[in-house]
């Protein structure tokens, strides 16, 4: 939601980045105030998700130019276990697997971890089993989940559901959601935005990465922006997406291809 | 021929030399089976890289390290040895530097028989002589051999029909001395319709060179069930081969684990042979560094239809170390039905670290199921990533899956005190390593 004189959580400008030499982000700019949903659509290719990962700091993906702010430190300086400690959070398109460490285990330490870098204490397992059930209760998880081996078997929606729930628990300033609708049934889309929707409040803030406008009937955007080449090219409200669903994105592409002409 | 040839010869007749050998005993047949394995000593050498079967694993600096008689007395208390008790085995037989320690064991002699088979043998003379020594085989196998030319004290576990041991038996050997030879036997007979769960562990009091020299024989009857846990956890220095047989019969079944993390050179090799309709598993994990190597030999041999067989082993080689896993599945003629899979993963953590790695699949029946897959990797960035954009830094996240990898292994240790131990083992080398 859209809160008057909110803080700006991320300030992204002329961001520029590259991947074994080939640029994929060309002068991205984009910013997030606290309260806010915003969404980033766009094609296959467009860059998407290459932004997600750049921000939480994944190593493949070279920067080239501009300059991230998150809460105004320099975001691009930090490491990305230092960038989630500070309150960024990406919940993975693809979640990874790790037979042999069990879920309860792996939620814990990675809470402990963040607290602990907060300042914040942290808990034993007993304080940590009645917090985590009741953050589960939220994303409708059975009980076995934290015996089973973190994300081990887990279904599509199951994984995600496990991502949303690590979002419960670390309490991001900004979450980034990479996909989370794709794959989803339509109840298990009803859970996690059910989820998404109780964590997202006045002091943080929510991007959205998505191919379709199906989510965003259940998490509903203040802003929705077209990626295409590695840079935002439209920006509007909820109705752009709905306009997206039904005029497709050549349309955009167009316009902005006069635009820059005409400014040209 | 060459004079290395010679040297390695000599080296086993100095072996044979080296030690008093066992005093003549009262069975005829232990004689008989001690002077042929003296015998075919003579006929062999010393195993080098231009053997197939060792073409991976230089042991050549075994022939280099001066080896004593091992001193008879053994004054280890239960203090000594209390960091590698097993608290849900209920009978245990300890063997320091290879010689029996009645004082450190908990035997049982009842229906069920869990001792030293040296004060077994008049009793049981029949069925030994039918077994030991029979599934082991000697021939063109130097180590086995010498084992056996110096058999006297040896690990017997007597399961009789139906006889179901809800607690494990803990065989423990512990080498107490540097720079001597010990030669740790083993032989499980497991009558039909039996349970037990069978934990072999090797580990050392020191860490200076020596070398053990071990034989173990599992013979499962019809629907014997058995739980092998292997646990070679050998001093740093030291020196492990290993050979080991399991015979199946009908419809019985065959579950091992073999973790090994100690000694500088090791070598098992488990060899199985299954009847009809037999099931097993043949999982191991090496976990190794510096320059540590680990050699597994693995032979699963499908003599019958209607065989099951998994194996699932891992290794993580850190430093400048060196595994090898060599898997061979033999499916026999008229083997039918025969339902096999393998798989070996390997973990690299460093640039120098390295593995040889040869599965081996023999088919000579036309119905049957095999699969087999191998792997080599260092560790996934997007796993790492992933971790540490939950806060985690990269060296945990490193240990994190590094352990996870190991702990697939692990997990499947039936014995919960055990599994708890290693895990924690695994957990603190692999968070050394890096």
């Amino acid at each position: 939601m859209i809160y008057p004189n909110s803080k700006t959580i991320l300030e992204v400008r002329n961001l520029c980045a590259s991947v074994s030499g080939t640029p994929i982000l060309k002068n991205m700019n984009f910013t997030v105030k606290s309260g806010e949903v915003h969404a980033i659509m766009g094609p296959n290719g467009s860059g998407k998700s290459t932004f997600s990962k750049v921000l939480a700091g994944h190593s493949d993906y070279e920067i080239t130019g501009g300059t991230v702010l998150f809460e105004g430190k320099d975001l691009l300086e930090l490491a990305p276990e230092e960038r989630a400690r500070a309150g960024l959070f990406l919940a993975f398109q693809y979640p990874i697997e790790i037979p042999g460490v069990g879920n309860s285990q792996f939620l814990r330490l990675t809470y402990n971890t963040v607290q602990s870098h907060r300042g914040n204490e942290e808990l034993d397992p007993l304080e940590f089993d009645d917090f985590v059930r009741d953050k589960m209760k939220l994303l409708e998880m059975r009980e076995d989940f934290l015996d089973r081996s973190v994300n081990a078997g887990f279904s599509g929606g199951e994984k995600k559901r496990n991502e949303i729930l690590q979002m419960a628990l670390l309490e991001p300033r900004l979450a980034i959601l990479d996909e989370t609708d794709s794959g989803l049934d339509i109840d298990a889309l009803r859970i996690v935005s059910k989820g998404v929707n109780h964590l997202a409040n006045k002091d943080n803030a929510i991007v959205l990465v998505t191919h379709y406008q199906r989510l965003l009937d259940y998490i509903v955007p203040d802003f929705v922006h077209v990626m295409e080449a590695g840079r935002i090219i439209k920006s509007g409200g909820k109705e752009l997406a709905v306009e997206l669903e039904t005029r497709g994105y050549d349309w955009v592409s167009d316009e902005y291809k006069a635009a820059s002409r005409v400014a040209a | 021929m060459s004079e290395a040839t010679l040297s390695s010869s000599s080296y086993l007749q100095s072996l044979l030399n080296g030690q008093a050998r066992p005093a003549a005993s009262t069975q005829v047949w232990l004689n008989q089976l001690r002077s042929s394995a003296v015998e075919t000593v003579s006929e062999l050498t010393v195993p080098t890289t231009r053997d197939e079967e060792w073409r991976f694993t230089d042991i050549s600096l075994l022939t280099k390290v001066s080896l004593q008689p091992a001193l008879v007395s053994n004054n280890l208390t239960a203090a000594d040895i209390k960091p590698f008790l097993i608290k849900e085995a209920t009978t245990r037989l300890v063997f320091v530097d290879g010689v029996y320690a009645p004082n450190l064991s908990t035997a049982a002699k009842k229906e069920i028989v869990v001792s030293n088979l040296y004060s077994e043998l008049a009793k049981n003379s029949a069925v030994l002589q039918q077994h030991l020594g029979s599934h082991a085989e000697i021939k063109g196998n130097a180590f086995t051999a010498l084992n056996t030319a110096f058999l006297h004290d040896a690990a017997l576990i007597m399961l009789p029909r139906n006889a179901t041991l809800k607690a494990p038996v803990h065989l423990l050997f512990i080498a107490s001395q540097k720079e001597v030879v010990s030669y740790p036997r083993t032989l499980v007979l497991a009558d039909n319709g039996c349970e037990a769960t069978i934990v072999e562990d090797y580990v050392s009091l020191q860490d200076e060179a020596y070398f053990t020299n071990a034989v173990s024989e599992f013979v499962l009857a019809d629907n014997a069930r058995l739980h092998h846990i292997r646990v070679q956890r050998e001093g740093a220095k030291a020196f492990h081969i290993a050979n080991c047989s399991a015979i199946l019969s009908r419809s019985s079944n065959y579950q091992s684990v073999n973790v090994a993390m100690g000694a500088r050179i090791s070598r098992y090799n488990l060899n199985i042979r299954m009847a009809e309709g037999a099931e097993c598993s043949a999982d191991g994990l090496a976990l190794i560094k510096n320059r540590q190597l680990a050699d597994t030999h693995t032979f699963i041999d499908h003599a019958q239809a209607h065989g099951i067989s998994r194996q699932l082993h891992k290794c993580i080689v850190g430093g400048a170390a060196h595994a090898v896993f060599n898997g061979k599945i033999m499916v026999r003629h008229g083997s039918q039905k025969t339902d096999s899979q393998q798989s070996n993963h390997t973990l690299l953590l460093t640039d120098k670290a390295h593995v040889d790695t040869k599965p081996q699949l023999e088919i000579f029946a036309d119905d049957v199921k095999c699969t087999h897959g191998a792997t080599i990797g260092q560790l996934d960035n997007e796993e790492v990533f992933y971790l540490q954009s939950r806060g985690l830094s990269e060296t945990l996240a490193r240990n994190m899956l590094t352990y996870a990898f190991g702990a697939e292994i692990i997990e499947r240790i039936n014995v919960n005190s055990l599994k708890h131990s290693l895990e924690q083992t695994v957990l603190e080398q692999t968070s050394t390593q890096l």
